[in-house]
């Protein structure tokens, strides 16, 4: 488990969340660093979902601490928020608006003008290939290209912390590999720290951060080299079907 | 975040309602359709049924398709009111509401914004409804369209406001169909927008304080005496009383620590 500091992207100690008796979350614990790709393995139902929402302050856990760059997100959730930038699961554009009215209106999200983020647009749609797309409505792209847009409005107030959940969910392959290596780019080349949550495993690459979650508990963490030696498997499928049915056992 | 900052978000949070309220044809029209059929059929029918005595602010006898159109009035911003927080939760909405949590801005402030959208839009509304009204022989005084102004938008506010609690309190209400069934025609039957209330209390006295005591009676009566130019203060301390009520149920809704996020989510 990385350690806690204080500056680090995302950290995450003892989170434990129940809906009633129904417990979501058990003593859940991770890190993001800056430039790591952090993907959140998990299956349906596992808890990424409320993992996410407590990290976005949709609503607050019952126990444990959620910290983005040594803010508090009870404490402090304006200064956490603002370093975030969010793709959720659901489609969140408005399809009547147009590309960069949805991004305009982030923007104001964000505080930020149109005058002062109208480079940026024209920046991070140029980086998802939908530069020509600016002035169509949503509802004209396909909904590989609607992800695009979420991408570069997620990117567009400069957060250095990028939470994806389950981002690949309905596209199809070519354009699941365009945004998997272009969040992966960002990594490199921002230094943004990234926690992409999905139940397929082979999103996670041989230099990827892995945290395997399964009911509610984080089974194992670290690099990919590292699970395997802890598994002792030679896939990260393999050590995931071990890691989850030990866990189920467990249970 | 500076005072800027703050005034940014406010105005892009209403333009986006604005956008969307002109890019959703069908909404536009039918916003404005529906208070017309009311007033083309509705008043025509009972134009020589129900005649309305001189009661406030009328200073003679009014035919019912002018009595009736304030009640169309506040009926619009009810609509309004119930769709722009509703629509929030319905058809997979609650994503974008989730993108309007997610800006790093206290929660009452953006809901506040997402409420005085509402309310721009739904002024907008009711000023094109009077537009039409006035080829209807609706026609108060010049200054009645300004002193309405207020009273529109205190009643947008609570009405906006009533919107917002019920997303965030009632998990039930799966569609516009139960919203409709059960919030917009008992409050609107309920209220004063239809028949004058001292008709109702010959009728049935406990009706009639059930009328009483329904905020939107007294939005519809607010605009009323507003658009004749005169001031109605119980109804403007009714409706600002039950417009700080709703907002404050609404703030505790939507706080991240209870309401209605955590126990939707987990209802999934």
């Amino acid at each position: 488990m990385p350690p806690a500091g204080e500056a680090m992207p995302l950290s995450v100690e003892g989170l434990s969340h129940a809906f009633g008796a129904r417990k979501v979350l058990d003593g859940v614990g991770l890190g993001v660093g800056r430039g790591d790709f952090t993907v959140l393995l998990g299956l349906n139902g596992a808890g990424k979902s409320t993992l996410f929402a407590l990290i976005t302050r949709l609503y607050h856990s019952n126990s444990g601490r959620i910290v983005v760059f040594g803010h508090d997100i009870r404490a402090e959730p304006q200064a956490a928020l603002a370093r975030m930038g969010v793709v959720f699961q659901q489609p969140t554009l408005d399809l009547d608006l147009t590309v960069e009215q949805n991004l305009y209106y982030h923007a104001a999200l964000h505080g930020i003008s149109q005058r002062a983020v109208r480079a940026r647009v024209g920046a991070e749609l140029a980086r998802v290939n939908l530069a020509d797309r600016r002035r169509d409505k949503v509802r004209q792209l396909s909904g590989g290209q609607r992800r695009r847009v979420e991408l570069a409005r997620a990117l567009l107030h400069e957060p250095s912390l990028l939470l994806l959940d389950e981002p690949t969910v309905g596209l199809d392959i070519e354009s699941r590999q365009f945004l998997l290596e272009h969040v992966r780019l960002l990594c490199r080349e921002r230094g943004l720290g990234v926690l992409w949550a999905t139940h397929l495993i082979d999103e996670a690459g041989a230099e990827a951060k892995v945290v395997v979650l399964h009911r509610g508990r984080v089974l194992a963490a670290g690099d990919v080299p590292a699970i395997l030696a802890q598994t002792g498997a030679e896939t990260l499928k393999s050590a995931f079907d071990r890691l989850t049915r030990a866990g189920s056992e467990a249970a | 975040m500076s005072p800027a900052q703050y005034a940014l978000c406010l105005n892009g949070v209403v333009r986006r309602e604005a956008l969307r309220w002109l890019g959703q044809r069908g909404r536009f029209v039918s916003a404005l359709v529906r208070p017309l059929v009311w007033l083309a059929i509705f008043a025509a029918g009972f134009h020589f049924v129900l005649g309305v005595s001189i009661i406030p602010p009328y200073e003679t006898y009014v035919p019912y398709e002018v009595y009736i159109a304030p009640g169309l009035l506040a009926m619009i911003q009810l609509f309004n009111g119930m769709q722009s927080s509703l629509s929030m939760v319905y058809d997979r909405e609650m994503g974008s509401m989730r993108s309007l949590m997610i800006a790093p801005f206290p929660r009452w402030f953006l809901l506040l914004a997402k409420l005085l959208a509402g309310v721009a839009v739904s002024v907008v509304q009711a000023y094109i409804f009077l537009v039409i009204a006035w080829f209807w022989d609706i026609t108060p005084p010049y200054a009645g369209y300004i002193f309405v102004l207020p009273a529109l938008v205190l009643g947008g506010l609570m009405l906006g406001a009533l919107g917002l609690v019920l997303s965030s309190f009632i998990k039930q209400l799966e569609n516009f169909a139960g919203v409709m069934n059960f919030v917009i025609f008992p409050m609107f039957f309920t209220s004063s927008a239809l028949y004058p209330l001292w008709r109702v209390q010959e009728a049935n006295q406990t009706l009639y304080w059930i009328c009483q005591a329904n905020p939107f009676t007294h939005a519809t009566e607010l605009i009323r005496f507003a658009l004749y130019g005169e001031f109605n203060a119980v109804s403007a301390a009714v409706v600002a009383g039950y417009t700080l009520v709703f907002m404050a149920l609404a703030v505790l809704g939507y706080d991240p620590g209870r309401g209605l996020l955590a126990r939707r989510a987990g209802a999934e």
